[in-house]
């Protein structure tokens, strides 16, 4: 009789990070610390207009500076000029204008890339800008979506006739008759506004060709190297199998780097034009216009219930704004919220139209949640207006029309199916940490001693959906790309691991997460396994990261295949200890006889038998490796509950978030450590939003938040300590019953914070305060009630 | 974010700079901290021929006591400056606004008397210095002169310091009334809305004498003078708060992004209160 021995697992430790060391002792490896002999060096004459034709380009002036190698306009980069990539074309009748990497005869928008020059140095490049010569004739600039959408607008592309680009409807139900039912219907417009992602690390990258092949490496900050490489493959027609494409380390992307550039493509076809390497690194001000952009969506919507607060169905009609040009998924931005305007709440109807539109403005594209913060921005917004439009608590609102802990696995209005959650459970964890009873009592307190500074509590109850998947799905969305990951596992001779990911990391912590996968199912020790990543020449297969897929599809490919591989192991070890695999089982990463503990082998003398093959059973070929390419059988569905003790300042406008707490459920934690980090990450981006950033243009279209100095994004002296806490309800369709965490917090944070200053000033008549809640917006939305109370 | 090719002097005289400046021409630059002329440089708003390093000359670092007043370097830096036992014991404001000044990095490279000598409307220590009223020694080809606040601001990042000279030091005379700066700003790294810098003699409980620096309400940090005439008297958080009302007489506030003009001019009234207030304590 063998007694079970609980084997010693990493999963679910909050172990530090194998990452941390090399980071915080300068061992990085930027891309723009890359230095190839040879090197040429890029700078790009951007255009200072939104909307203007070129009527004169000569870049002959650049050619006769110092250090200068090559200097370019579209006329003389010819066919070698791009057609930036759009892979998602979410209508047949979609208009998808040109983009090429260099404007030809008109530029659309402020950054549009107008010439190159390339020279020896950095400096020299950017020195020779000022001998380009360049004339522009002004046209009018598009910049408000409903003008541009008015006839007799000036259009953004004259040859497709209008600036709409798509109008996609879903219609679940019959939103009208539910509204015919209801008692009350509440509408708003939100205006979630236009944001910058500005990682710490500028968006870098080297192309060099590399002298013994006709191989071209390509070293990019970017969150997608393997998208990329078929992305450069298609665009400059260089064959892909010539391409190799390495994400060194990369400080941060927020979706601002799950994108192929204009100045990748520039980057790459120069390097092969000039047969040496070329190295381009933005800016903080090229970040600012020439970075895509995030949200900016004119969300108008309507909710219908009946007056004892049964919502009965719902209703969105947003303008989305595409900039300029479409980028990788712009258009399919706004339909990653569409299905997640109903959230956790239960209704008989929904309708969605979403009309994308051109404006001479920078791209927008992903930016962390891509189109789920924008989504659960409006739903926890309206639900908190209809809960006062009827006199309710929100949070009994909300208890009344969510989904509960015993309906799942349940089919939204939507379409979607979430496997599990419960809300119940992250809820009433989360009220217990704020004491929100004790802070609406003090809440009372301030509005009835009319205090200069009122209190005020926000709500935000929100469920997301993570790793897009499976890709038949995305097929069905229109989405040319497919939602699986892949995961080789390969036993060293000498004992050690090695884990093989398609995801490519940049601050999400893939190494320790993915080792702590591995080692629960192979008994090595952390430490003894090293994660490969981010270079598709080590890493040839992967679906890269972006979406809080890692570990949602990654990790199961990691599963997947580290299970595969002890299987392998289990056949040779069966082999050598003359019994038969079945009558093994695997413990602490050593296959023992069931019954007879003092027969066993350690994986890792499997793995030099499989290495040396000389005694290997029948059939089974030499070395210890596996593989696992996982397509999962649907989205994940993390959910959580936010909650903000927001105080007004009600002579100066200024808010102040007192306390935050959130309680996350991302189902099953590999390491609940870095589950906290992306938490309190998530969050800060969150209410970054909501208080302090926000891209503004002028009717020219001039981007006015063109520096950090204007465009505000806050510090941690700006911020709260964060109280976070978690529930775990594992995702049933995901084998590891994880969910994903990377986008969570950004999504539920924007809501909560603005409920709460609604909330504190809703007895002075406020519903609404725009984002970002600024000192200013905040004292003129008072002003304003006051005068409306008149 | 690559300044266009420049000479670099490093000098450690005062008339070493003098030289180096005039040998320089109208093209030179003064650098110390560096804080706000290098951003200048890599955005290219300025192309200066030649920057001339007045970080270690030694007569121009450090705090000293002369005795009725204190005298500080002009390339000491924020963080030596806020940390100063002379400058907290008797010129608690500036010290208060200095802690203001953008974050501890660039506290710790950034010169007070370079933010003086830089003049930015939305600068900190500029509004401190006029409440405590300090005077300022100016280095030229000439000689030496001495300057008053009320004169040394003139306009939009504009001072008394002309382009052949160099500000050595400014003295503060010692000063024991309650202080305090207000600072309103959207995050902590960013610039002041609006500041209020107050200087309160209070005695038995009235306002004998308060002076007040207002920030970024007009090209110059500028006295709330209508303010401090109407707080003579004052005993009372209500009279603080009526004398502060005219906060904004006399200023010429802009609008940008993050404040149109009347907000700003409201904000100065709120402000004011609350920096008179917390500096005398009523």
């Amino acid at each position: 009789m063998t007694t079970a021995v609980e084997t010693e697992t990493a999963l679910g430790k909050p172990i530090r990070r194998k990452e941390d060391a090399h980071l915080l002792h300068g061992q990085t490896n930027w891309t723009d610390n890359i230095q190839l002999p040879g090197t040429v060096h890029m700078a790009i004459l951007r255009s200072p207009m939104a909307h203007a034709k070129i009527t004169k380009l000569d870049v002959s002036g650049a050619l006769a500076q110092a250090g200068v190698v090559a200097a370019y306009g579209a006329k003389e980069l010819g066919d070698l000029n791009g057609g930036v990539p759009c892979v998602w074309p979410v209508t047949d009748d979609i208009k998808m204008p040109a983009f090429p990497a260099l404007a030809i005869d008109k530029v659309r928008q402020v950054g549009d890339c107008v010439a190159v020059v390339l020279a020896t140095s950095a400096a020299a490049a950017v020195d020779a800008l000022d001998s380009i010569v360049v004339s522009y004739e002004q046209l009018p600039a598009v910049t408000d979506m409903e003008a541009a959408l008015e006839s007799g607008s000036a259009l953004v592309h004259d040859e497709i006739e209008t600036n709409a680009c798509y109008v996609y409807k879903m219609p679940c139900g019959d939103y009208e008759a539910s509204r015919a039912k209801a008692d009350v219907v509440v509408a708003r417009r939100f205006i979630n506004q236009r944001l910058i992602p500005t990682f710490m690390e500028p968006r870098s990258v080297v192309a060099a060709p590399m002298g013994m092949s006709d191989e071209i490496t390509i070293w990019s900050s970017t969150q997608i190297p393997h998208v990329l490489r078929v992305l450069l493959a298609l665009v400059t027609g260089i064959p892909e199998n010539n391409l190799r494409v390495v994400a060194p380390d990369v400080g941060g992307g927020f979706g601002g780097k799950l994108q192929c550039y204009r100045e990748e493509i520039l980057v790459t076809n120069l390097a092969k034009k000039l047969g040496r390497p070329v190295k381009w690194t933005e800016t903080r001000s090229e970040n600012m216009v020439a970075t895509h952009h995030g949200r900016d969506q004119i969300q108008d919507i309507e909710i219908a219930a009946t007056k004892d607060g049964k919502i009965l169905g719902l209703k969105v009609t947003l303008l989305a704004n595409m900039g300029a040009y479409l980028q990788i998924i712009t258009p399919g931005v706004p339909l990653l919220g569409m299905f997640m305007y109903p959230a956790i709440y239960k209704m008989d109807s929904y309708d969605f139209t979403c009309t994308g539109v051109f404006t001479n403005k920078t791209p927008t594209d992903a930016y962390r949640g891509a189109g789920r913060p924008e989504a659960t921005y409006a739903i926890e917004r309206i639900v908190d207006e209809l809960a006062a439009e009827i006199g309710m608590e929100p949070m009994e609102l909300r208890k009344k029309n969510w989904i509960t802990h015993d309906e799942f696995p349940y089919t939204t209005v939507a379409g979607l199916t979430y496997d599990t959650g419960n809300y119940e459970a992250a809820t009433e964890k989360a009220l217990a940490m704020f004491d929100y009873d004790g802070l609406r009592a003090e809440q009372a307190q301030r509005r009835a001693s009319g205090d200069p500074v009122q209190l005020g509590i926000g709500i935000s109850t929100f469920t997301e959906m993570c790793g897009l998947a499976p890709s038949r799905t995305l097929g069905a969305l229109k989405y040319v790309a497919g939602g699986w990951e892949h995961c080789t596992v390969r036993a060293l001779p000498t004992g050690k691991i090695e884990v093989v990911t398609g995801t490519s990391p940049h601050g999400q912590g893939h190494e320790t997460a993915w080792s702590q996968i591995a080692s629960s199912i192979l008994g090595v020790p952390v430490e003894d396994i090293e994660v490969i990543h981010s270079d598709t020449g080590r890493s040839p297969y992967g679906m890269d990261t972006y979406g809080s897929r890692s570990l949602a599809v990654g990790g199961q490919a990691i599963k997947a295949a580290s299970e595969r591989l002890v299987e392998k192991a289990r056949v040779i070890a069966a082999h050598q200890l003359e019994c038969s695999a079945s009558d093994l089982e695997f413990i602490n990463g050593s296959f023992q006889v069931k019954g007879d503990p003092s027969k066993s082998q350690a994986l890792g003398a499997v793995a030099f038998e499989a290495f040396t093959a000389h005694n290997l059973p029948p059939g089974v070929e030499p070395t210890l490796q596996a593989e696992a390419t996982i397509d999962p059988v649907d989205f994940s569905y993390p959910h959580g509950t936010h909650l903000a003790a927001m105080e007004v300042d009600t002579e100066t406008g200024q808010v102040k978030v007192r306390k935050y707490v959130c309680v996350d459920d991302v189902g099953m934690q590999v390491n609940p450590m870095i589950v906290e980090g992306q938490v309190h990450g998530g969050v800060a981006q969150g209410i970054a939003q909501a208080l302090f950033e926000g891209a503004e243009y002028d009717e020219d279209g001039n981007l006015l938040t063109a520096s950090l100095a204007d465009y505000l994004i806050p510090s941690a002296a700006d911020l709260p300590s964060f109280d976070t806490g978690t529930t775990v309800t594992p995702s049933t369709t995901h084998p590891l019953g994880t969910k994903g965490v990377g986008e969570a917090g950004t999504i539920a944070s924007t809501p909560a914070i603005i409920n709460g200053i609604v909330d504190a000033l809703r007895h002075l008549g406020v519903t609404d305060v725009a984002m970002p809640a600024s000192p200013q917006t905040v004292w003129r939305t008072i002003q304003a009630a006051k005068e409306g109370a008149k | 974010m690559i300044p266009v090719e420049f000479d670099y002097v490093k000098v450690t005289s005062i008339d070493q700079a003098i030289s180096a400046l005039k040998a320089g021409g109208e093209d030179a630059k003064i650098i110390s901290g560096g804080q706000s002329l290098l951003p200048v440089l890599r955005l290219r708003m300025a192309e200066p021929s030649v920057l001339v390093d007045c970080g270690s000359i030694d007569e121009m670092l450090g705090v000293r006591d002369d005795g009725g007043s204190i005298t500080i370097g002009a390339a000491t830096t924020h963080h030596g400056v806020m940390n100063d036992p002379l400058v907290q014991e008797h010129a608690l404001l500036l010290a208060q606004a200095t802690a203001t000044v953008a974050d501890p990095a660039i506290r710790h490279r950034g010169t007070t008397g370079g933010a003086l000598a830089h003049a930015d409307p939305a600068g900190d220590v500029p509004a401190a210095a006029l409440a405590l009223n300090a005077s300022f020694v100016i280095a030229g080809p000439g000689g030496r002169r001495t300057v008053a606040a009320k004169d040394f601001f003139l306009d939009y990042f504009t001072t008394a310091v002309g382009p052949d000279e160099i500000l050595v030091s400014f003295s503060i005379p010692k000063c024991d009334w309650g202080s305090h700066y207000s600072k309103f700003n959207r995050t902590a790294q960013a610039w002041a809305i609006v500041g209020a810098a107050a200087v309160v003699n209070v005695q038995g409980g009235v306002i004998k004498e308060a002076r007040i620096g207002l920030t970024n309400m007009a090209p110059t940090a500028i006295r709330a003078s209508t303010v401090e005439a109407a707080l003579v008297g004052a005993s009372s958080a209500a009279q603080i708060t009526a004398a502060a009302m005219h906060a904004a007489d006399g200023t010429r506030a802009t609008s940008d992004l993050h404040a149109k003009a009347d907000y700003r001019e409201h904000l100065a009234r709120v402000i004011t209160a609350r920096a008179v207030r917390a500096a005398s304590g009523i």
